[in-house]
């Protein structure tokens, strides 16, 4: 595994941090996933995830200020695809990390729920 | 009507972050819904800790769990993927600070550790409490290594497991 060391980029804070808040949310995350079966087109996205045309956008605005998608206007409609930049080893691996302590906290969270029960 | 958070809706649990706050840190967060003695005594009494630490929807088992909750005193956690007893894998190191209900400090011995220190803090405020726990490393390349080789948080087997969630992304297109 040491080879990913040399494998590793120096990240600037900012293109994580742009990153970071791209994936936060269900939603960009779900758009991602939706592009990286196929390209779609705002319009699509609002109606398969039942917002507006004026939120969908913000959303992939968010995601194309990130790099993490493109998207091109033909004629009236701009269609969107799955971007340059790969999730980071680095922002994989601390989302990985977050998922684990998140399924230990919904863990604690129900040994709390008992202790509270008993006082 | 753009202000509506469209995409969030009420949260059904309290949620947990995790950031690089800096070149030797890793900070992770969530709130609990109870007092800061109950989370507390969750995270210092083994019998109530293995409930926790290694969470099945995880895929992990706890093998031993071994917590001598005071200053000075040691822990040691064993834990393995799935039911793969042939690679376990241990955490152990010793308590350095030991504040009831508001602050517990431990240091991480095995190697892979990278010699990170943990602080968690429990902060109650209108019967919930906000946790934050805080490793701090040695060095900025303590922290690459340890992210490198998957190491904290006792995840041996990182990189399938990042190419489970680049598949999760939907990212089998595009990002190789």
């Amino acid at each position: 595994m040491r080879y990913i060391l040399n494998h590793m980029v120096q990240y600037s804070k900012a293109r994580l941090d742009a990153s970071f808040g791209a994936l936060s949310d269900a939603t960009r995350r779900g758009v991602l996933e939706q592009l990286g079966r196929a390209d779609a087109s705002i319009t699509d996205l609002a109606e398969k995830f039942h917002m507006t045309l004026t939120g969908m956008k913000k959303h992939v605005g968010v995601l194309e200020q990130a790099g993490l998608v493109t998207t091109e206007k033909v004629g009236r409609v701009r269609t969107c695809k799955l971007g340059p930049r790969r999730l980071s080893e680095e922002a994989a691996w601390i989302e990985r990390y977050r998922q684990l302590w998140d399924s230990r906290f919904d863990e604690l969270d129900k040994v709390v729920e008992e202790l509270k029960q008993k006082e | 009507m753009d202000a509506r958070r469209e995409s969030e809706p009420t949260p059904m649990k309290n949620r947990t972050t995790a950031e690089r706050k800096s070149e030797r840190e890793l900070v992770v967060t969530r709130t609990f819904n109870g007092p800061a003695r109950i989370v507390f005594e969750a995270w210092t009494k083994p019998e109530l800790l293995k409930r926790w630490w290694a969470p099945k929807s995880f895929g992990l088992s706890l093998i031993s769990c071994e917590a001598d909750v005071r200053v000075g005193g040691s822990y040691r956690l064993v834990f393995m993927f799935g039911n793969d007893a042939s690679k376990p894998m241990e955490f152990f190191g010793r308590y350095i600070e030991v504040t009831p209900h508001s602050r517990l400090v431990w240091t991480n011995d095995e190697g892979e550790g990278g010699g990170a220190v943990t602080t968690v803090t429990f902060e109650e405020k209108d019967g919930k409490t906000l946790l934050v726990m805080h490793d701090l490393y040695p060095s900025k390349e303590a922290l690459d290594a340890a992210i490198a080789s998957g190491s904290t948080g006792g995840m041996g087997e990182t990189f399938e497991q990042l190419d489970e969630l680049l598949v999760t992304l939907g990212a089998s297109v595009g990002w190789s």
